[in-house]
């Protein structure tokens, strides 16, 4: 296998006394999708927060293997910095810009990634190329048609779409998804399904999900947290035959509806 | 500067930092607890001091003027928290921020239009007006320890209140978790009054019996607010024991301030809250 | 809340002060000169408030310190020269922003205001107490500075009208400036920190450096207003300074709405006009000396019934009724 792009390894986060992370590592792979499972309170969402910088990890390290500029531990720094190296996230809640139009949203967020923000006297809208970044985000999470829709008028759905869209207009090579299908409806759910697959051969996800079916039918590889803690980590195949998730979580998760 | 001129500013430092402290305890739990940024605080401080100055003409006893003038700013307190500030619990800052800057200028006003805007002397009690002699020439008046002594009582009694009764149960837990407070039954529109009357009445309290030594002016309330808030950054907001120990240093520093580099005192307050945003934004007691 | 006619009415308001001084009184030109200066003071603190979401108690510091500058850098009883003055009391606000800034913008929500409020109160006590600041009664400015190219005076600030005509543009200027920087890139990334900062730093926005550049920019203009206030005036006092002037410049801006420049140029014509009526003897007789007793009244009144301000009037009257709709 290729070298990794993104290489965590025993990440630890104490928050008082308790381990909400407990020596954690796994590795991200451009082209393809890492999903971890795991019942709520595994501590998923601190190692995405971990990941992006909204949490200082305890102990361990993080590091980014950017192709061509070297390597990063990415422990310590800032959320802003980390989203220039070129990791962006989507949020678990969904964290959009309301006073915005899906379209503004998108610009903004590619306007991160240039740095012409102290060009106080020119609009924002007269970038070609920031715009072309932002249409192009919209049209690849599938909101084409709903570009110059005030964000609050979005349905659920939508704005779930666009959260990946606006991540997706940082232009990063890794991303990290925080339950992308929550509160989908099947189709919609489809959709980004296909999404994340599409997504897959040019990034490297991480992609934390209670939908067993989505991640079943995208996942190249799996780990699996319980209390902090990796249980068992493979492909989705050997996951799914491991008795100690079975045990763990799988018997009892796999199989619910999710809604 | 020998050793009991030192000794002198010593307990100067410490009963300004201890009035203080009435004041800012009482803002930085109404900050904690019910998340209200209460400008128009400074003016229950400076509603104690004319009312002791008022009552204490009318009764002729400075002690009758605080028995009968704590129960009065009480009551003000609970009104006027059931009147204005429980529709200001769920509005953003800056509403609170105007709501209390428009109640400041009211009470400046009827203040001006009740009082008039002369300053007054508030005599020493008798009982109180003597002096402990320190050396042959400096002595320590006995009313400041009083006053030093009634804080430092107060202190304690709002340590036992917090840390051993119900009502300080019912208080810590407000402050770190709302909706436990809601789930353990507890009347919240009921504990909310009431800290914020203690909040009043502790402040006007200061105010009361700092008269005698500061006497009552125009605006006083402006001054103790300002220096009050100061007192909760470098504390830490919503912490008792931080407001303690800030009022502290601030009362230190600014007595030290005066007798070392008169003219520039007024700064040296700010100068260290300034230190201490640099080395903990939050303050020194930062809640979890 | 910015509908198509807006333009036009403001402009139809820009030359109807353009024309004012032909018909008005002195006292009353003097008056609106003075209003303008507040306007330019309160789209300055706009910035910060309305569209970075950044509550200041404390812009009065700006405010004063511009118009201490000016009062010192001129000669006691000659005109001072406009080129060197004023960029010397922006660069001051500017440096002085930049400084307190760095540590201001370390807090945010309650600590924010409390700290904001502490600095300009610390600028005070330095005009107020030092050797340095011309005590209590303040510092007077004899002569207002000239305005010349070589020998040339372009403008005689001397002559009130001329200053009224000087303030309206520089407040015209402002506002197109304001209007423009907030459609930038930059002015983008202030409205994303003001809805939602966290947000925006995962979309890899230093947000710092922005909130930074806002405060300084916000200060900067704070302190041409307070440049044009002490020229205009004559003398400069620590009452400049002070906190009273820092809470009626925020309730300008939320009187007018805030997050809306002509809001904020509403907002300081109303709240100045308001002023001078309540205080007017001869309509209100004794009950005048009192007149911030109804001041802040209305200012609770503002806090309680207003939260979008007069620019969205409108709109709270929607919603009330619409509540109202669904109760009934």
């Amino acid at each position: 296998m290729a070298d990794p792009v993104l290489r965590v390894e025993n990440l630890t986060k104490l928050f008082g006394g308790l381990a909400a992370v407990n020596d954690v590592s796994l590795d991200l792979h451009l082209g393809q999708v890492h999903a971890v499972i795991g019942p709520n309170g595994a501590g998923k969402s601190t190692l995405t927060n971990l990941i992006s910088g909204e949490l200082t990890p305890t102990s361990g390290s993080i590091r980014y293997l950017a192709h061509g500029e070297g390597e990063f531990d990415l422990a310590g720094l800032s959320s802003d910095r980390i989203s220039r190296l070129g990791i962006g996230r989507s949020f678990q809640k969904t964290n959009i810009f309301l006073p915005f139009t899906a379209f503004e949203n998108c610009r903004l967020a590619a306007q991160s990634r240039q740095q012409r923000a102290w060009r106080i006297f020119r609009g924002a809208s007269r970038y070609a190329d920031v715009n072309a970044i932002a249409e192009h985000s919209l049209q690849s999470a599938g909101l084409a048609e709903r570009g110059q829709v005030n964000a609050a008028m979005l349905s659920h759905g939508e704005q779930r779409q666009l959260e990946i869209a606006m991540c997706l207009a940082t232009q990063p090579r890794i991303l990290l998804m925080d339950e992308p299908l929550a509160g989908m409806g099947p189709q919609e759910s489809l959709r980004i399904v296909a999404l994340i697959r599409q997504l897959a051969a040019e990034h490297a996800i991480l992609l934390i999900e209670h939908d067993m079916d989505a991640v079943f039918a995208v996942a190249h590889c799996l780990t699996v947290m319980v209390n902090g803690e990796v249980i068992e980590s493979g492909t989705p195949q050997a996951v799914r035959a491991s008795a100690h998730v079975q045990q763990a979580y799988l018997g009892e998760a796999h199989g619910d509806t999710h809604d | 500067m020998d050793f009991a001129f030192v000794l002198i500013q010593l307990l100067n430092g410490l009963q300004y930092g201890l009035l203080l402290f009435l004041v800012a305890s009482g803002l930085t739990l109404v900050f904690g607890i019910m998340g209200i940024v209460n400008l128009a605080h400074g003016s229950f401080y400076m509603i104690g001091a004319y009312l002791a100055w008022s009552l204490a003409g009318m009764l002729d006893s400075f002690a009758a003027a605080i028995l009968l003038g704590v129960p009065l700013t009480v009551v003000l307190g609970m009104g006027l928290e059931r009147l204005l500030f429980q529709h200001l619990y769920h509005r953003d800052h800056l509403y609170q921020v105007l709501l209390t800057y428009g109640l400041i200028l009211v009470f400046e006003e009827l203040r001006s239009v009740i009082w008039g805007d002369d300053v007054h002397g508030v005599a020493v009690p008798a009982l109180l007006s003597g002096s402990i002699p320190l050396t042959d020439n400096l002595s320590y008046p006995i009313y400041r320890l009083v006053i030093s002594g009634f804080c430092l009582l107060l202190a304690a009694a709002l340590y036992w209140l917090i840390q051993k009764t119900r009502l300080g149960m019912m208080i810590r837990a407000g402050s770190s978790n709302r909706e436990m407070v809601q789930a353990l039954g507890i009347n919240i529109k009921m504990l909310y009054t009431l800290v914020f009357a203690l909040g009043v009445a502790l402040a006007a309290f200061a105010g009361m019996i700092a008269a005698p030594v500061s006497s009552v002016y125009p605006n006083m309330g402006a001054q103790v607010l300002i220096i009050c808030f100061v007192v909760v950054v470098i504390g830490g907001i919503g912490s008792v024991w931080g407001a303690l120990l800030a009022s502290i240093l601030i009362g230190m520093t600014d007595t030290f301030g005066k007798v070392l580099l008169p003219e520039y005192a007024g700064m040296s307050t700010y100068l260290l809250m300034v230190l201490v945003l640099l080395w903990r934004p939050e303050g020194l007691f930062k809640r979890g | 809340m910015r509908s198509k006619l807006t333009p036009v009415i403001l402009f139809v308001a820009v030359l109807l002060l353009v024309a004012f001084p032909f018909v008005g009184e002195k006292f009353y030109i003097q008056l609106i000169a003075k209003v303008m200066i507040m306007a330019i003071f309160a789209m300055s603190l706009d910035l910060l408030v309305g569209y970075t979401g950044l509550v200041s108690l404390g812009h009065a510091a700006f405010f004063g310190l511009a118009g201490y500058v000016l009062a010192k850098a001129a000669p006691q009883y000659a005109a001072a020269n406009f080129w060197t003055t004023l960029p010397l009391a922006l660069g001051a606000c500017a440096v002085f922003a930049l400084f307190t800034g760095f540590l201001v913008l370390r807090t945010s929500g309650i600590y924010f205001i409390m700290v904001t409020l502490a600095f300009s109160q610390m600028l005070f006590f330095v005009f107020h107490d030092t050797p340095f600041g011309g005590g209590s009664d303040g510092i007077y400015i004899y002569a207002k500075p000239e305005i010349k190219i070589g020998e040339t005076a372009l403008l005689d600030l001397e002559d009130f009208k001329v200053l009224y005509w000087f303030t309206l543009g520089l407040m015209t200027l402002v506002y197109l400036f304001l209007h423009r920087v907030l459609d930038s890139n930059f002015g983008r990334a202030l409205i994303g920190i003001k809805t939602n900062e966290h947000r925006l730093r995962a979309l890899g926005f230093p947000t710092f450096r922005y909130k930074l550049a806002s405060y300084m920019l916000s200060g900067t203009l704070a302190g041409l207003a307070g440049y044009l206030a002490a020229l205009q005036f004559g003398f400069v006092n620590p009452e400049i300074l002070s906190w009273h002037i820092s809470g009626s410049v925020l309730m300008m801006v939320i009187l007018g709405g805030m997050g809306s420049l002509h809001g904020a140029a509403l907002g300081a014509f109303v709240f100045i006009l308001l002023q001078e009526m309540l205080s007017n003897q001869s309509w209100f007789g004794p009950v005048a000396k009192h007149w911030q007793l109804a001041m802040g009244v209305f200012i609770i009144a503002v806090a309680l019934l207003l939260p979008h301000g007069l620019v969205g009037l409108g709109s709270t009257l929607k919603n009330r009724r619409k509540r109202a709709g669904g109760h009934g």
